[in-house]
């Protein structure tokens, strides 16, 4: 298989807008590459220029060695999902599937064959016959991605395939795609706006913004060491909590002071530019915050004023602030607290993410 | 109530229908409207059913006493056209012969305009869709001297071929418009998975585009077959002699000067002109406003 892909200074500009600009990016033969930003930055641009549909401004797209800048979305051995299944409604699931087959030339047998096995793979053998028009959200997103997997090429591109499901049929469609990628190896660029869907199928996720990648990592570096403060606030849900102050100490004993509360980081890895006196943002994850007996190791404790509690079915959220700063704090769902309780909590200063405050960028 | 608003204490199921002076107001200027319209189509089936001496007697609005169909049968096949009196019946094949091809073809240029302005969005697209706008506001009547220069010069005024091209160029802009807005509106990603999937211009205009289209196809059928069966002056000016359509036919039969008027014979003409334009609406006016919806909501 060829399915490595390769962005060279890749640029992409609408009228006098610049989408993308010099982006470089290369993902591995077989990987599971999810793009992940809010709307507007440059996700589904860049799938769209792997794909061929838009003409890119300058660079070059490479895919599985070959130089396809210029060529045309059939010849570059990739196929798509888009969000609103782009089904032909005027044919039946069949027709859709043996589309590309029939424009392709191929043997009405050998067509045959690949649509059965599409149909049976994705359990859609029993509405082969029906129009698009008849079948439910899911189904027609089965079948756009039977439409993709037929093909038998290297590449998939996925733009928000899941963005119009509900959410129970989304989760399962998730693992079916999951297991689809498992069981045959393309490499895969997935765009969508959604963390979760990002972090359960990365092998690496892309976050971006502004038409510039964020960070490009694995979803646990992504998630518990994000690059800046843009991608800790993207991800998770509520957001990490951030406490703006400034660096104090040295050497092993550094601190954030913020107002009158001092947090000490025995163990956070700080990099060389972590002077005292820099304005920083603290940032730590509403799990990473814990309750009660288990904040006596931790190495920063205070006591909350408990403001709100969201009961989330299987988790509870309980609001509360200091050194001015709102912040969540994820617990089980069966604590007792409530708005107006004193809580003792605390957090490891290993699990801590610090960002200067003027560049945003970890540090 | 503290609200201060009198409720029934017995209310319960649907509310009773009441008819409210406003609603009275509504029926009575609808029925007026109405009236303006079938009056003088009733005045009109209604002579073209009597003979000469009950039209000189009576009034207008009377219905006939004897329905008969002398008339229509004269109008259709030994009326005075001009100085032949072979009926209407000419002018109505050299017209199906006229708005036939016209319709299809303008039609299919509009619908490959309108799929070329929406998808395969080249430099100047906007432009050209600009001009074509501009175009459908300027009258026929400006054209009408270099489009018989034009004709001429190709060898085809006075022609059938001439006379349906004519109808064709006038025809496009308004069926791209019409077409560019419907493609317009339908997901851009349909054209994408085409791509992908290797279809090209073409096949996609065939397989994937047209068929999607059936609405707006109706509509444009019955807007092009309605513009140039009604056409006169096109028809007058660029037909020539032998293909004289079924309108200007009409005319020199009710302008004749020949004789006395027969009046009877004039409306059944008539009617029989219009007959095609209303059976069309009759057959298709459902798919008619649906089409108009389709492209005025999403377009």
């Amino acid at each position: 298989m060829g399915g490595k892909i390769n962005t060279r200074r890749l640029s992409v500009a609408f009228e006098s807008v610049v989408a993308l600009k010099d982006l470089d990016l290369t993902i591995e033969e077989g990987e599971f590459l999810v793009l992940l930003g809010p709307s507007g930055c440059g996700k589904s641009t860049l799938l769209n220029a792997i794909a061929g549909l838009l003409d890119v401004s300058g660079g070059e797209v490479w895919i599985g060695g070959k130089n396809v800048t210029w060529a045309e979305p059939k010849d570059r051995g990739l196929a798509m999902v888009f969000q609103s299944y782009a089904l032909y409604p005027a044919m039946d699931v069949y027709g859709n599937l043996a589309f590309a087959l029939r424009v392709a030339g191929m043997k009405k047998d050998e067509i045959e064959a690949r649509v059965a096995r599409a149909a049976d793979l994705l359990s859609l053998t029993p509405l082969l016959r029906r129009r698009p028009s008849a079948l439910s959200g899911g189904q027609r997103q089965r079948v756009a991605i039977g439409r993709a997997l037929v093909r038998q090429v290297d590449v998939f591109l996925f733009d928000e395939p899941l963005s119009n499901l509900d959410a129970q049929l989304r989760a399962e469609l998730r693992v079916e795609i999951k297991q689809l990628h498992m069981r045959l190896g393309n490499t895969t660029v997935y765009v969508t706006h959604d963390q979760i869907e990002a972090l359960s199928l990365a092998d690496r996720i892309a976050v971006m913004r502004g038409g510039v990648i964020q960070q490009l990592a694995d979803p646990d570096t992504v998630y518990h060491r994000p690059a800046n403060r843009f991608v800790a606030s993207f991800l998770g849900s509520p957001p990490m909590n951030f406490i703006s102050g400034e660096l104090v100490g040295d050497g092993g004993t550094r601190a954030v002071r913020a107002g009158e509360v001092v947090m000490p980081l025995p163990h956070t890895p700080l990099a060389a530019g972590a002077v005292t006196g820099r304005a920083v943002t603290l940032g730590i994850r509403p799990e990473d915050i814990v309750i009660g007996d288990d904040a006596g190791t931790a190495d920063f404790r205070w006591t909350a004023p408990i403001t709100l509690r969201e009961s989330l079915g299987s988790e509870t959220l309980l609001w509360s602030s200091i050194a001015g700063s709102r912040i969540a704090i994820r617990t089980s769902a069966r604590i007792a607290a409530k708005a107006g309780d004193n809580l003792p909590v605390g957090f490891a200063s290993d699990r801590v993410s610090l960002f200067d405050q003027k560049t945003e960028e970890r540090i | 109530m503290a609200v201060g608003l009198a409720f029934p204490d017995h209310a319960a199921g649907p509310a009773p229908r009441r008819l409210s002076p406003a609603r009275l107001a509504i029926y009575v200027f609808l029925a007026f409207s109405a009236a303006f319209f079938l009056v003088p189509i009733y005045i009109m089936i209604a002579t073209a059913l009597k003979t000469m001496p009950e039209i000189r007697g009576g009034s207008a609005l009377h219905w006939p006493v004897a329905p008969d169909l002398v008339a229509w049968f004269k109008a259709w096949s030994s009326a005075c056209v001009g100085l032949d009196c072979t009926g209407i019946h000419v002018g109505f094949w050299n017209s199906v012969r006229i708005v036939v091809p016209s319709v299809f073809l303008a039609v299919l240029v509009g619908a490959i305009n309108g799929y070329c302005l929406s998808f395969w969005r080249f430099r100047g697209a906007n432009l050209m869709f600009a001009i074509m706008l501009f175009a459908i506001f300027i009258p026929y009547q400006v054209f009408v001297f270099p489009m018989i220069s034009i004709s001429a010069f190709f060898g085809q005024y006075g022609k059938l071929p001439g006379i349906i091209l004519v109808h064709v160029i006038f025809g496009m802009p308004i069926m791209t418009l019409m077409f560019r807005n419907y493609f317009a509106g339908l997901p851009i990603d349909v054209f994408k998975a085409a791509r992908v999937d290797g279809a090209g211009f073409w096949r996609i205009f065939w397989q994937i585009m047209l068929p999607m289209s059936k609405p707006i196809i109706v509509v444009a059928v019955i807007w092009q077959a309605t513009a140039s069966w009604n056409d006169y002056l096109l028809g007058l000016v660029f037909a020539g002699r032998d293909n004289l359509p079924m309108t200007a036919q009409l005319n020199l039969l009710v302008t004749a000067e020949m004789g006395a008027h027969e009046y009877n014979v004039d409306m059944a003409a008539t009617l029989q002109t219009a007959l095609i334009p209303l059976i069309i609406y009759f057959v298709s006016g459902k798919w008619f406003a649906r089409g108009i919806a389709a492209g005025a909501v999403k377009g």
